[in-house]
């Protein structure tokens, strides 16, 4: 089903953002037990059931014009949230050319493209955008091809390239992210990257996430959820913006939490880039309020349950101490202690 | 994740390159463009011999080879691969140069890049050896358009056997540096990786000796390991006949002397992961959970250490009187 967008909702200042029954509904729900814990949680990034967040490779939702303004509102401000070293201009028309051609076959009333050898013309009419260019040539366009398609795809985005047994964060589109920063980490590696992940280190969830990663294969993109919370429906929560937002946290209590804290749930997904063998690792960040989800009775208990047994050190690296027990008790008078049915989806 | 995801292609030319090295074209069926891939890239050539070119086993034999691509990554029409008959074949070359013809139809499996060039190398030394050629030849459809500088260091028997120079010299004029065994001329290793630039990444595809002398080399003048890359996937080869349990799947499998270990489990019906099937990516790792006998250890992959608590199938066998894997 086609999306209606919601072009002037907001996710600063008045956050006026929300999510309609059919939104909550196919919100993807990182816990498919009551109790979370850290896994390798890849599988393939196969179609999935229609309507969900899986069906396509790339989800376009009801937010999607105002998560581009967003987007464009945060790049105007910050320019270096977007960045790309000089050798992977490759790995960016490989870029480009994966998200036309999916939101082309899989969103044929928003976007087309179409192909007459490298000269390529490419529509997308929800932004009004009609472009001409040469595909390989980077003067034929407005902004650099991972720039120019990102703006026009919800999600951050990383690209990586393969060298020495390692994944090298080298350029990117980040401007919805989870208390991180891409001026800071490009150029790292894998494990350089992902420093700041507790007990993960110690389970060996890196060693064999690199391993899997390094041999993931053309033509065969994998997906898994990661998630955490956030005060108000912010999608930026940089660090370099962290006045702005880190002081929110203290503004929780149990009676606001349900209106106030957001879950924020990040559906990655990874796919081999096929000229420059880089990796392509999206990071679609989904969020809704407590409340919304105490809609569905199984969400309530369940995350209500899922928060409420949460391992310390994940309480803290997802910054959720101050408040994690507010939403906790939001929470208390929607599980009656009945058990959850299996699996993440509502019932 | 199914590991037989595959392309239909049908062998659209062929052409005898030297006296064991034949040419193919292989193009999508049913037109179309084959996926883009980076250079240095190899497919995987799913080969199903007829059942009666067969028939001591009863059925049909399935050969997996690995083939580099060495058609440009920017022409997509088709790909093309170089074969090399080899003498003692298991079957999967002898099937590609006498069995088939223009019109045959082949799967592959998407490409792989097991031997990408650095794409921050400040300068590129490309050593080949005999088929060792073909990674090469794509990649140098990448350098022949940068500004990187590089240089190609290729080694034959003889000119006859020089499968791919005039397209070489063609393209590459004075990079190319042609030694030719029957004239006595060798590559001086000391001389050609005493003298380059920092930042300098050095390549080498062919023979086992001729990887192992260059990365010696490489090594004895201070070049960190990041900058030497290497790539030979070694043909399984032939051995004893042995039986080997599955744990897993609880069935008792008899490796004949031609076949290996994967073929002989994958022709059993069990699935095994692979990407390279030559001993070199490590995708197939499979434990070990009982051994009376010895692994012969043919990939160039698991650590001393790890070498009896694991097997690479693909390439490795068994002298044993019982061996019991994790499948």
């Amino acid at each position: 089903m086609s999306a209606v967008f919601k072009p002037h909702e907001t996710f600063r200042d008045d956050f006026t953002f929300k999510n309609s029954p059919h939104a909550i509904r196919r919100f993807p729900l990182p816990f498919a037990e009551d109790e979370y814990m850290y896994s390798v949680n890849i599988e393939p990034h196969t179609p999935g059931p229609c309507g969900s967040v899986l069906e396509f490779a790339f989800d376009v939702d009801e937010h999607y014009v105002a998560e581009c303004r967003e987007r464009a509102l945060v790049l105007a401000a910050e320019p270096l949230r977007y960045q790309a070293l000089p050798h992977m201009m490759s790995a960016q028309w490989d870029c480009l050319e994966l998200i036309m051609e999916s939101l082309a076959r899989d969103y044929p009333e928003h976007f087309s493209l179409t192909k007459r050898g490298n000269r390529w013309r490419w529509i997308n009419r929800p932004l009004n955008i009609d472009q001409s260019f040469v595909f390989g040539d980077t003067a034929s366009l407005p902004r650099e091809p991972l720039d120019f398609i990102t703006r026009q795809t919800q999600g951050d985005f990383v690209v990586m390239d393969q060298r020495e047994g390692d994944l090298w964060t080298e350029a990117g589109m980040v401007t919805t992210q989870a208390d991180w920063s891409l001026d800071f980490d490009i150029g790292m590696t894998f494990k350089e990257w992902h420093g700041p992940v507790p007990l993960a280190h110690e389970l060996g969830v890196f060693d064999r996430a690199l391993k899997y990663l390094l041999n993931l294969r053309l033509g065969q993109p994998v997906r898994r959820l990661n998630w955490t919370m956030t005060v108000h429906p912010r999608l930026d929560t940089s660090p370099e913006n962290y006045p702005m937002w880190g002081p929110d946290r203290a503004t929780v209590t149990a009676q606001n939490a349900g209106d106030l804290v957001h879950l924020r749930v990040e559906l990655q997904g990874l796919w081999r880039l096929p000229r420059s063998n880089g990796i392509l690792f999206g990071i679609r960040c989904y969020l809704i309020s407590v409340r919304e989800l105490a809609t569905i009775p199984k969400w309530g208990r369940r995350v209500h349950r899922a928060l409420k047994a949460l391992h310390p050190a994940l309480v803290d690296y997802k910054g959720l101490s101050r408040y994690r027990d507010a939403v906790v008790a939001w929470l208390a008078p929607y599980d009656d202690g009945s058990p959850t049915t299996p699996g993440a989806g509502p019932d | 994740m199914s590991e037989e995801q595959t392309l239909a292609v049908e062998v659209s030319a062929i052409e005898r390159l030297t006296p064991l090295v034949k040419h193919f074209t292989l193009s999508p069926v049913g037109g179309g463009s084959m996926p883009a891939f980076s250079g240095g890239s190899h497919i995987v050539v799913v080969m199903r011999a007829g059942a009666h070119s067969d028939a001591r086993r009863g059925g049909a034999r399935v050969h997996r080879n690995p083939y580099s691509l060495l058609s440009s990554p920017h022409e997509l029409d088709a790909y093309q691969i170089g074969v090399r008959r080899m003498e003692e074949s298991r079957g999967g070359s002898h099937f590609m140069h006498d069995q088939v013809t223009v019109g045959t139809r082949l799967e592959i499996a998407h490409p792989v890049n097991l031997f990408p060039l650095d794409k921050i190398a400040r300068k590129h030394v490309l050593i080949a050896g005999g088929i060792g050629i073909t990674p090469f030849m794509a990649q140098l459809e990448d350098l022949h358009q940068g500004r990187v500088p590089y240089e190609l260091h290729y080694c034959v028997r003889s000119p006859e056997h020089a499968a791919f120079l005039p397209r070489l010299r063609e393209r590459e004029g004075g990079r190319v540096h042609v030694y030719y065994d029957s004239e006595g001329q060798a590559i001086d290793f000391d001389r050609l990786l005493s003298d380059q630039p920092l930042g300098t990444h050095v390549y080498v595809c062919g023979p086992a000796g001729m990887i192992d002398r260059v990365t010696a080399t490489a090594q004895s003048w201070g070049w960190p390991d990041s900058h030497i890359h290497w790539e030979q996937f070694s043909a399984p080869p032939v051995g004893d006949a042995f039986d080997v349990f599955l744990a897993r799947s609880n069935m008792r499998v008899h490796v004949p002397p031609d076949q290996s270990l994967m073929e002989s489990i994958e022709a059993a019906g069990v699935e095994v992961p692979y990407l390279c099937r030559g001993g070199v990516c490590g995708f197939c790792q499979t434990r070990v959970l009982e051994l009376d006998g010895e692994i012969v250890h043919n990939d160039h992959y698991l650590a001393e250490a790890d070498r009896g608590k694991f097997i690479m199938p693909c390439v490795s066998r068994a002298r044993c009187k019982s061996l019991v894997l994790d499948l």
